[in-house]
């Protein structure tokens, strides 16, 4: 039986979220799609402001049809330990995200490609892929970018100074 | 805006295929309507494409999506294949809005409000929602809240 999708709050930070940023910097849990260019810009913007930042997917399969290849290949990265570091490569050049330009940059990264090409394939990114985008639906998320910041939901144009300025 | 209890209207609207889809079709299943005002504009794009993503978990509560807008069943399919979505699309288009306007959701700018209707198997409304202006996506999570309310 899949899970209930009715609403919820946005779940708090995890273990196994992907966490980036000073501790005590307030919290933005972002809700993205590799493929959005609106969240690719956002990425940019928030690049530089002080800002803990957690990366939650959100990938919309028919707007973007490569959106699930590159959060699992995120994912991939992640078992490598190198999950922030893929998100940027991928974020900086959205116009290839075909496999071989994921092989790419796991290469570029030094990752273990046989490793990389199983795990991005496995139910575990699958499911951890899905775990995050089931829930963003269930805390209102309807549109990337989406930005959790004091509990309040940041979509359309994010301000980005307002999420610095909120505790 | 037709309201928790009602029996769902009588109604007419055409499938994709040209073929009727009327009350009747409400019949022994959970259905959910989708408003929307203009297929290929902005927002219901985006509203079709998140509901599109939890199909599947509608389907394992017995609940059929149906998208209904005042386009005609061509326009439907276009914007339907352009998006990639499995979403069914039912047709308003003549007379025009006189469905969306049996259920209450009519803009009087001449396009179906953006709202939700669930109907239960027995064809009366369980639930239904009116988006506060065309500009606003409701969420899928109002739509499992609503088949929750309606299942209690």
């Amino acid at each position: 039986m899949p899970p209930d999708l009715g609403s919820a709050p946005v779940p708090p930070t995890g273990p196994d979220d992907h966490v980036r940023g000073p501790e005590g910097a307030p919290l933005a849990i972002e809700y993205a799609d590799f493929e959005c260019p609106f969240c690719a810009a956002l990425s940019a913007r928030l690049a530089g402001a002080e800002l803990r930042r957690v990366f939650r997917h959100f990938p919309i399969r028919s707007s973007h049809p490569r959106a699930w290849a590159a959060a699992c290949a995120a994912e991939a990265a992640a078992v490598q330990g190198r999950f922030w570091e893929m998100h940027d490569l991928l974020f900086s050049d959205q116009g290839r995200l075909e496999d071989p330009h994921l092989w790419d940059r796991a290469r570029a990264l030094g990752l273990d490609l046989d490793r990389f090409e199983r795990d991005r394939r496995s139910d575990e990114a699958r499911v951890r892929v899905r775990r995050d985008f089931e829930s963003g639906v269930r805390a209102g998320v309807v549109t990337t970018p989406a930005v959790f910041a004091a509990g309040r939901l940041y979509a359309g144009q994010i301000d980005v100074a307002a999420l610095e300025r909120v505790s | 805006m037709v309201q928790a209890g009602e029996p769902a209207p009588e109604f007419t609207l055409r499938r994709e295929d040209g073929s009727e889809f009327t009350r009747a079709d409400l019949d022994g299943r959970t259905t959910v309507l989708v408003f929307y005002p203009f297929a290929f504009s902005r927002v219901c794009t985006d509203q079709l494409n998140l509901y599109d993503e939890v199909l599947d978990e509608l389907e394992a509560k017995g609940a059929t999506l149906y998208g209904v807008s005042c386009d005609a069943p061509y326009s439907q399919s276009a914007f339907r294949e352009k998006l990639g979505v499995r979403i069914k699309q039912l047709s308003d288009f003549e007379p025009k809005g006189a469905t969306c306007r049996a259920f209450g959701a009519y803009h009087e700018g001449g396009f179906p409000q953006r709202a939700l209707v669930v109907v239960g198997p027995d064809g009366i409304v369980k639930w239904s929602y009116q988006a506060a202006s065309p500009s606003e996506l409701p969420g899928a999570n109002l739509i499992f809240d609503g088949l929750a309310a309606g299942a209690a």
